[in-house]
């Protein structure tokens, strides 16, 4: 169903309040919930849960020979399915443009950030060299997929363990269990993705299905840790409203606030052993 | 009278016997009742059905429905009421006389209303706000619930209703398709009405469930 | 003299796992994992995981799509690309497509779709994690779903892959012996089996077969699916 008129105004006017339907603030997150190793036959696994929104990811990798302009580097392909099992909303078919958006954000972020050291993924220069996918399927839409996706993105790669390379046949073998060997990260560049919207005069965080149907603009943001503070490795800006000067300033000192509170928790979580 | 209600699935027979009558949801299978959906089975005076916990909303006439404005037809409107098919509202089913050109000034898209069931077809439904109380709705805000609950929210000639208007101090009107409209002045009285239906909902087949809720709504601020 | 072998001697004597021939692997079921859906459950065998959605009886888009006379079931199958060892690349493909189609065709029997007509019931099935068995696994968690979405059907569906490892029958084969390759090697045969009316809505082969060792896979096969089913009932009442 559309969001009906009065829905729309309520829920801006409730915003200018600083109320939101659910009793949060508008900085407010749900409760998150991450667990590893959802699914054995993947290198590394995990589910992610904001509230009622879940996601699965999955991590899997394979030797195969590097690209041209990166002859000791390894792969990353990052997919992201907005499965219709998920929503309502979303159909059955190719990618929507949702979908490519969201699965282009995600690679960048964890790209540009440095959090995977690339050159670790080596085998041997110029012939062989480890390629990842990090597949993430949408399980349940309540709103903000989008973090949840690169939360358990993060997640699922420091649970990873590479498999087994045999040199002989220069493929992966399978039929051993994998290695304790983890994937070389830089837990420091771990980027977390926080998005914000704009609904009414507000500018809030972790939205529900209904905000983000009605929000005039949104904005991802990938953060790393650099000394301690906030370090910036991808934007995106995304529908169609425009930023004003002071939003911008609102969006930036949020976004240090969330930093502040969840990046040193979420780490310690993710890279507890 | 709920204390008999079991659980039961599709397939599973209820109960046995020539004297029963198989009601909604259930049909006969030589001598048994048989459940034909997911739901609490209930036998009174020999007549067997099974109530629906789940599901979408069925329309019957005479239900009273919230739907929103999805198509401004030259003769009436389309709307969608969250169901399966389509509901429609013609010209002439209004309060008062709407000319051909003024449709979309009364009602556009986006709109919400709250209207009555006159007509159940295979494609859809038809619609009119030709009483008291039904229309355009205005301010407020909506709440979806499943459709099935719907008989708790209200409450036996509407007790539970007007449990939740007086604890919440905020304005209800119950859509037997399951959207609700909520409005007050006041916005946290919204958000408290907001809480107290979830509460009914989640606690829709426990006993003296009327008490929990007061109960509840007391110990909200 | 000697005796052949293979005339009444099979080499796979013991499985894998200790299971006893018609022992099922651990089940673990949950209904509502999927809050947005209109019903949703999962289903676990052993290692093998699926999870169903259930979406309807909806509007069906295109308009032209419609059938004034009856609801259209759509099952969506599909395997999550890190749910098998070789990562399997996102998208449909012909093996998904086809086994949406015998599982569409299995789940039909239990719905009275003409009483829906103009509408759609869609089902997706994922797999998350897999271990042979995924589209009986998927039709098993497709039914419950089914039934939490509060959809009108004549009885359940309960379904298991029954296998013949060289000459012994064996109720829900794991991966490992749908690997098997000795004497007459594996035949793997998913069979789904309605509850009520124990008709047979889906069944599948492949392998080598006699009509004698197929009519005792059919007998394992329903008494499993009896079992089956009432974990089914089980998951539906609450119970554990």
């Amino acid at each position: 169903m559309i969001i009906p008129r009065l829905q729309k105004q309520r829920i801006i006017e409730y915003m200018k309040q600083g109320k939101r339907f659910d009793g949060r603030k508008p900085e407010e997150f749900r409760d998150i919930e991450i667990k590893t190793g959802i699914s054995l036959n993947a290198e590394g696994s995990a589910s992610v849960k904001i509230g009622k929104t879940e996601v699965y990811v999955g991590v899997k990798m394979d030797v195969m020979e590097p690209y041209s302009d990166g002859p000791k580097e390894g792969t990353l392909t990052v997919g992201f399915e907005l499965s219709p099992m998920a929503s309502p909303d979303f159909d059955m078919g190719p990618p929507s443009i949702e979908a490519i958006e969201a699965g282009r954000i995600l690679d960048r972020g964890l790209r540009e950030s440095g959090f995977i050291d690339f050159e670790g993924l080596c085998i041997k220069e110029g012939e062989k060299v480890w390629g990842m996918y990090v597949d993430i399927y949408a399980i349940n839409d309540a709103g903000n997929l989008m973090d949840a996706a690169a939360l358990a993105a993060l997640v699922a790669l420091a649970d990873a363990r590479i498999p087994v390379y045999d040199e002989a046949t220069g493929k992966v073998d399978r039929h051993q269990d994998r290695t304790d060997k983890k994937l070389p990260l830089v837990k420091e560049a771990m980027a977390l993705n926080l998005t914000f919207h704009k609904i009414g005069d507000k500018i809030i965080v972790d939205p529900t299905r209904e905000e983000e149907q009605i929000s005039d603009y949104r904005v991802s943001f990938a953060c790393s840790s650099h000394k301690g503070k906030p370090r910036i490795s991808s934007i995106q800006k995304g529908k169609e409203g425009a930023i004003t000067d002071k939003e911008m300033e609102t969006i930036l000192s949020l976004l240090e606030v969330k930093f502040n509170e969840m990046y040193e928790h979420l780490s310690k979580k993710i890279f507890k052993k | 009278m709920e204390n008999n209600r079991k659980i039961i699935t599709p397939g599973e027979t209820i109960v046995s016997g020539e004297e029963f009558l198989p009601g909604d949801g259930t049909r006969r299978e030589k001598e048994d009742i048989v459940a034909g959906r997911y739901g609490l089975a209930d036998i009174s005076d020999k007549l067997v059905r099974v109530i629906p916990l789940s599901g979408t909303y069925t329309p019957r006439r005479g239900n009273v429905v919230i739907g929103e404005i999805t198509d401004v037809l030259f003769n009436g409107w389309l709307i969608d009421f969250g169901g399966s098919g389509s509901g429609f509202l013609s010209i002439n089913e209004c309060e008062r006389f709407v000319n051909k050109d003024e449709l979309q000034e009364t009602f556009d898209f986006g709109d919400l209303i709250v209207a009555k069931v006159i007509g159940v077809k295979a494609k859809g439904i038809d619609l009119t706000v030709r009483m008291r109380g039904l229309g355009l709705l205005e301010g407020g805000s909506i709440i979806k619930v499943n459709p099935n609950k719907v008989p708790r929210v209200i409450g036996k000639e509407g007790s539970m209703v007007n449990t939740i208007k007086e604890a919440a101090n905020c304005e209800v009107t119950v859509g037997q398709n399951g959207l609700i409209w909520l409005a007050s002045d006041e916005i946290e009285n919204e958000i408290k009405a907001r809480k107290i239906i979830q509460f009914i909902c989640d606690n829709s087949y426990v006993e003296g469930l009327t008490e929990k809720v007061k109960e509840f709504a007391g110990a909200l601020k | 003299m000697t005796t052949k072998k293979e005339s009444s001697e099979s080499t796979y004597t013991k499985r894998f796992d200790g299971r006893k021939f018609d022992e099922l692997r651990e089940i673990e079921t949950k209904i509502g994992v999927i809050p947005e859906a209109d019903g949703s459950a999962m289903y676990r065998s052993g290692k093998t995981i699926a999870i169903a959605a259930v979406y309807g009886p909806r509007k069906l888009h295109p308009q032209h799509m419609q059938n004034p006379q009856t609801g259209i079931l759509r099952v969506n199958y599909d395997m999550m690309s890190f749910s098998v060892p070789d990562r399997k690349k996102p998208g449909p493909n012909r093996r998904g497509q086809e086994i949406s189609k015998v599982i569409e065709w299995a789940l039909s029997q239990c719905i009275d779709l003409e009483s829906f007509p103009n509408t759609v019931i869609d089902v997706f099935i994922y797999i998350p994690q897999a271990d042979a068995g995924t589209r009986v696994a998927g039709i098993n968690a497709a039914s419950m779903a089914l039934a939490h979405a509060g959809v009108p059907m004549r009885e359940m569906a309960s379904a298991v892959a029954v296998g013949k490892m060289d000459k012994t029958i064996v109720a829900d084969v794991c991966k490992e012996e749908e690997d098997y390759e000795e004497g007459e090697g594996a035949t793997d045969i998913p069979i789904c089996v309605l509850s009520r009316s124990k008709q047979i809505a889906l069944l599948q082969l492949d392998g080598k077969i006699s009509i004698t060792e197929l009519k005792e896979a059919i007998e394992m096969a329903k008494k499993a699916c009896e079992k089956i089913h009432e974990i089914q009932v089980n998951t539906l009442k609450g119970a554990k």
